[in-house]
């Protein structure tokens, strides 16, 4: 592995840009875990300097850094160019190589299994993991939070319905409409198939025509438990896959913010993928929002938009005259496109979507998960938890999944991704109740 | 001239460098009192200021075998005696495309020789173990070099010393060297602090004042035709080797690139000058310096150049030349690197003595010599022992036996302290505790400079931006500073960051420098304040 790190320049590299940091605290002023706990040193010091005492050939020494959410804000806010979280998360791999890693860590990294696994026997599970016992138990043994938020297996899997869906079409594909690749990653597959259905269906009633092709987990789960081999074969299987389009021209378009997210930069800047392919689907995904922004800023986008009032009444109690909290969450701003999801929903009339203007809901993926991070995670959110409550809000928005699980939890509200409310204002019915 | 304090001891040691230590320490194991003067901080002179290498000798083993020899032997014992000082980083000579191919085989007879063993190693082997490395090099050899930090090399040998009973006077510059009889009976020392005069009686005098030994001399009536060899150095932010890299040609400027700490140095040039303490860094030597580790390490410039700092080397050419010794010239490369003990009982100062030229490689046997010879002019009967006796670690790093020095070893203290939130120094990570402790050992009037040598204060990128006014701020609580002190102690301090800084400010260093100006100019108002304590003084 640390060959692999090391077989490109190195100025391209992530450790190079630690040789940009001016210490100028940044940073640290900006990372949601150090304010809330002494447990965690800092990005800066975990980061490029903690970087300048590293030998490449030896273990590091600092286990603090497995408190680093990988949250990613120190990268974004850097001023210099310095890839701070991309830093941390390898120096969390080399430690996970050379000590080793915890059952936890390979349970919650390897999430993508459980995911299908869990499907054939979903009810079973489901009460399973609502079962307080249970979770103690597992919180006692696996070192997995018993007060985290898990998803619920939907007990069908997204491609299953596509699968299904694609043999019983009657007209052949439409084949002069343009193409749309989706990826629709793992949590979609597993606990929300429903998003993937609006996802396709959006991107249908824009006019395209969808393709599914067959790909794998992101590897971000992996990644940010410090397994890179592992992370890097999921990853050179989705560059396999979904390359081609991208060359192609072909957009690649996902629901899970973060996962997209591993696929546009992860992969380089973290794996230490440099090669051709890794670069052209980096060049080719977009953030759904995103997409759908581009496009209307292309005049391309259709807003045959309801206001809120034609919403089905369940959703329009749900709403109440309430404003919309929006959490845009960290790996979606670590895009840099600002807040697509939020302009899109301006387009809906009647609808107050308002960001809550919070650093980071605290879950950071499968962070929040982990016992000893546990209060860690109800922190760094509370902020934004208390702002949801105090808005008076039953409906949120965000973008990822676990994120949105862990705020529903913590806040009390329903919290949806934004196109559930798109779907709702283009007409467009799920094929099962989405909201409510 | 009347002077406040009076000391005696069996010998006084003139220099606080390597030299001046080794010889302190070796003294006082042979059970003679001995008191160390040192007109700045020890460490200040040449023995600070050197690239960090612990010679295997290769440089020297073709034209300097007498040189080369002394290296090697004294490496193995440098080595045991005080590893925590020793990054073992292992060494390599390394012939790139400039470089003549002939050079080769004069080279590994002369390794051959005096004893420096070498292994070749393939090109693809080396770009695995340094990918930065010039892929155009056609010859690599293993040679034993390893990174030494002369600092704590220097303070682990005066706190020895001092555990032996033996006196260190910092900032007390010689006046007068006092004669009676034909030989040398004490000195005159003044505290440049505060002025305070010092009479020390000595049986003996050692002066091992480096490139100031010239200087020491004369007080003595003696001349020694020493040569002031200027060499530039150059740390890079980016380690871009873990092994030391030599070039395999004859000495040349910037063929030697070191791995010191988190950084890399390169060094250096030879320009011979003519005072001991003209520490020029002309912009072209940096320049010089940047072109030839480019020839090691393509993407050289291309990380942050840190700081550039320039040394003299003390050389003397001795009119006699032993077997093996190098014939000197009209550069200041090529006069030997061996070392010599003049007596001065020709001039009526019989007693002392001065040790002249050598390395910091050699300091242990320079160090052995001169006391030898002290021990013969005072008949006294002690062997050397120094280099069977393993050094303590200073009590402020820790204490105790060391083990060989690794990059990591600060994170890993780090990561054992009990507060994480006490950094000073985040660069080079310097706690707060550790900067209490070294202020506390080093005693009344101790710089912020001094502490630096202690700990590497303000040595990382920022150049001390950030930690010179929380290192102010520690010392004036800790030392009971008046806000005026206070504040030229911070304004000297920074004032000596920016020098080695200047010649750099381009890029990164540039936009450090003027983060580093915000701070201390317009948030602070170092020079503001710095002003108005000077006025309130006149």
């Amino acid at each position: 592995m640390t060959t692999e790190l090391r077989e490109l320049p190195y100025l391209q590299e992530t450790p190079f840009t630690a040789d940009h940091c001016l210490k100028c605290n940044i940073c640290t002023q900006a990372c949601p875990v150090v304010s809330v706990t002494d447990l965690f040193p800092g990005p800066k010091t975990v980061g490029p300097q903690a970087q300048r005492f590293r030998d490449p050939d030896l273990p590091s020494p600092d286990r603090s850094v497995e408190y680093c959410s990988g949250c990613g804000i120190c990268t974004l806010v850097c001023p210099h160019g310095v890839r701070v979280m991309e830093i941390n998360a390898q120096a969390k791999a080399k430690l996970a190589e050379a000590r080793g890693f915890s059952l936890r860590d390979w349970i919650l990294g390897h999430n993508a299994w459980w995911g299908v696994l869990g499907t054939l026997f979903a009810p079973l599970l489901n009460r399973l993991f609502r079962f307080k016992p249970f979770r103690w138990l597992v919180e006692k043994t696996l070192g997995i939070s018993a007060r985290a938020a898990f998803p619920t297996w939907a007990g069908y899997t997204f491609r299953s319905w596509w699968r299904k869906r694609e043999r019983r079409r009657v007209v052949p594909a439409d084949n002069s409409r343009p193409v749309v690749v989706y990826y629709h990653g793992c949590s979609t597959n597993s606990y929300e198939p429903h998003i993937g259905k609006l996802a396709v269906q959006i991107l249908e009633h824009n006019g395209f025509r969808v393709i599914v092709p067959p790909q794998a987990c992101c590897g971000l789960p992996l990644q940010s438990n410090g397994m890179f081999a592992e992370a890097r074969r999921f990853a050179r299987k989705n560059v396999h896959a979904l390359a081609d389009y991208a060359r192609r021209g072909i957009p690649i378009v996902g629901t899970a913010s973060s996962c997209i997210m591993a696929l546009k930069s992860d992969y380089e800047h973290v794996l230490g993928m440099h090669d051709a392919d890794t670069k052209a689907l980096a060049s080719g995904v977009y953030d759904f929002c995103e997409f759908l922004w581009h496009l209307h800023q292309q005049g391309k986008l259709k807003t045959d938009f309801r206001p809120v009032s034609a919403f089905p009444l369940e959703v329009r109690a749900l709403i109440g005259d309430s404003i919309v909290p929006y959490h845009a969450p960290c790996q979606l701003k670590a895009h840099g496109i600002g807040r697509p999801a939020l302009d899109l929903l301006d387009l809906i009339p009647e609808l107050r979507a308002i960001e809550m203007d919070a650093e980071c809901c605290g879950i950071a993926g499968t962070y929040g998960y982990k016992a000893e991070k546990r209060q860690i995670a109800e922190d760094v959110g509370a902020p934004l938890f208390r702002r949801i409550r105090e808005s008076g809000a039953r409906l949120a928005i965000c973008d990822t999944e676990t994120c949105r699980w862990h705020i529903a939890q913590m806040s009390g509200a329903r919290v949806v991704h934004p196109i559930e409310l798109l779907a709702y204002a283009y007409g467009i019915a799920p094929e099962q109740p989405a909201i409510i | 001239m009347r002077a406040q304090t009076s000391l005696s001891c069996d010998v006084l040691v003139i220099g606080g460098g390597a030299t001046g230590a080794g010889v302190l320490f070796d003294l006082a194991q042979r059970g003679l009192r001995a008191i160390l003067t040192e007109q700045n901080d020890v460490a200040t002179g040449t023995s600070g200021r050197y690239h960090g290498l612990l010679h295997s000798g290769g440089r020297y083993a073709v034209r300097d075998p007498e040189s080369a020899r002394e290296c090697i032997e004294e490496n193995w014992i440098v080595r045991r005696i005080a590893p925590h000082t020793i990054e073992d980083t292992g060494g390599w000579f390394a012939a790139f495309p400039p470089d003549d191919p002939s050079y080769i085989p004069l080279w590994l007879a002369g390794c051959k020789a005096v004893g420096i063993p070498t292994e070749p190693l393939s090109i693809a082997q080396a770009l695995r173990e340094e990918p930065h490395l010039n892929p155009g090099a056609y010859a690599i050899y293993r040679v034993p070099d390893a990174a030494c930090d002369s600092f704590e090399l220097i303070h682990t040998l005066i706190e020895a010393a001092a555990a032996l009973g033996a006196i260190t006077l910092n900032y007390h510059r010689v006046c007068a060297i006092e004669k009676a009889g034909g030989k040398v009976i004490g000195a005159l020392l003044e505290n440049r602090r505060t002025g305070a005069l010092v009479r020390v009686h000595a049986d003996a005098i050692v002066n091992a004042a480096g490139p100031w030994a010239g200087e020491v001399a004369k007080l003595a009536g003696a001349d020694i035709r020493m040569t002031h060899d200027r060499g530039v150095m150059v740390a890079m932010n980016v380690r871009w080797v873990n092994t030391i890299i030599n070039r395999l040609a004859p000495p040349g400027d910037g063929d030697i690139l070191v791995p010191v700490g988190t950084v890399c140095v390169i060094g250096t040039t030879s320009v011979v000058v003519e005072r001991p303490d003209d520490l020029d860094i002309p912009a072209a030597e940096v320049t010089q310096m940047l072109d030839a580790g480019e020839i090691m390490i393509p993407e050289f410039r291309k990380a942050r150049a840190l700081r550039a700092w320039a040394g003299v080397r003390p050389l003397y050419d001795p009119p006699q030349k032993r077997e093996g010794e190098a014939d000197g010239g009209e550069d200041g490369r090529y006069i030997t690197r061996s070392f010599r003990t003049l007596s001065h009982a020709d001039v009526g100062a019989a007693g002392m003595l001065s040790i002249v030229g050598g390395k910091l490689t050699t300091y242990r046997r320079m160090a052995e010599q001169i006391c030898d010879e002290v021990c013969a002019y005072l008949k006294v009967q002690a062997p050397c022992r120094t280099a069977e006796t393993p050094l303590p670690k200073p009590t402020w790093l820790g204490g105790g036996r060391g083990k060989l020095h690794v990059l990591s070893h600060r994170l890993h203290q780090l990561e054992h302290a009990p507060r994480h939130d006490n950094l000073i120094c985040e660069c080079e990570i310097v706690t707060r505790d550790q900067l209490e402790a070294a202020i506390r050992a080093s005693g009344e009037g101790v710089s912020l400079d001094d502490l630096r040598r202690d700990l590497r204060l303000g040595m990382g990128p920022c150049q001390a931006g950030f930690c010179g006014y929380r290192a102010a701020g520690v010392l004036s609580e800790v030392a009971h500073l008046s806000p005026e002190r206070a504040i030229q102690a911070l304004a000297a301090f920074i004032g000596e960051r920016f020098r080695g800084n200047r010649p750099l400010l381009w890029g990164h260093q540039l936009r450090q420098a003027l983060l580093d100006e915000m701070i201390y100019r317009r948030s602070l108002g170092v020079p503001a304040l710095q002003a108005q304590v000077q006025a309130a003084a006149s």
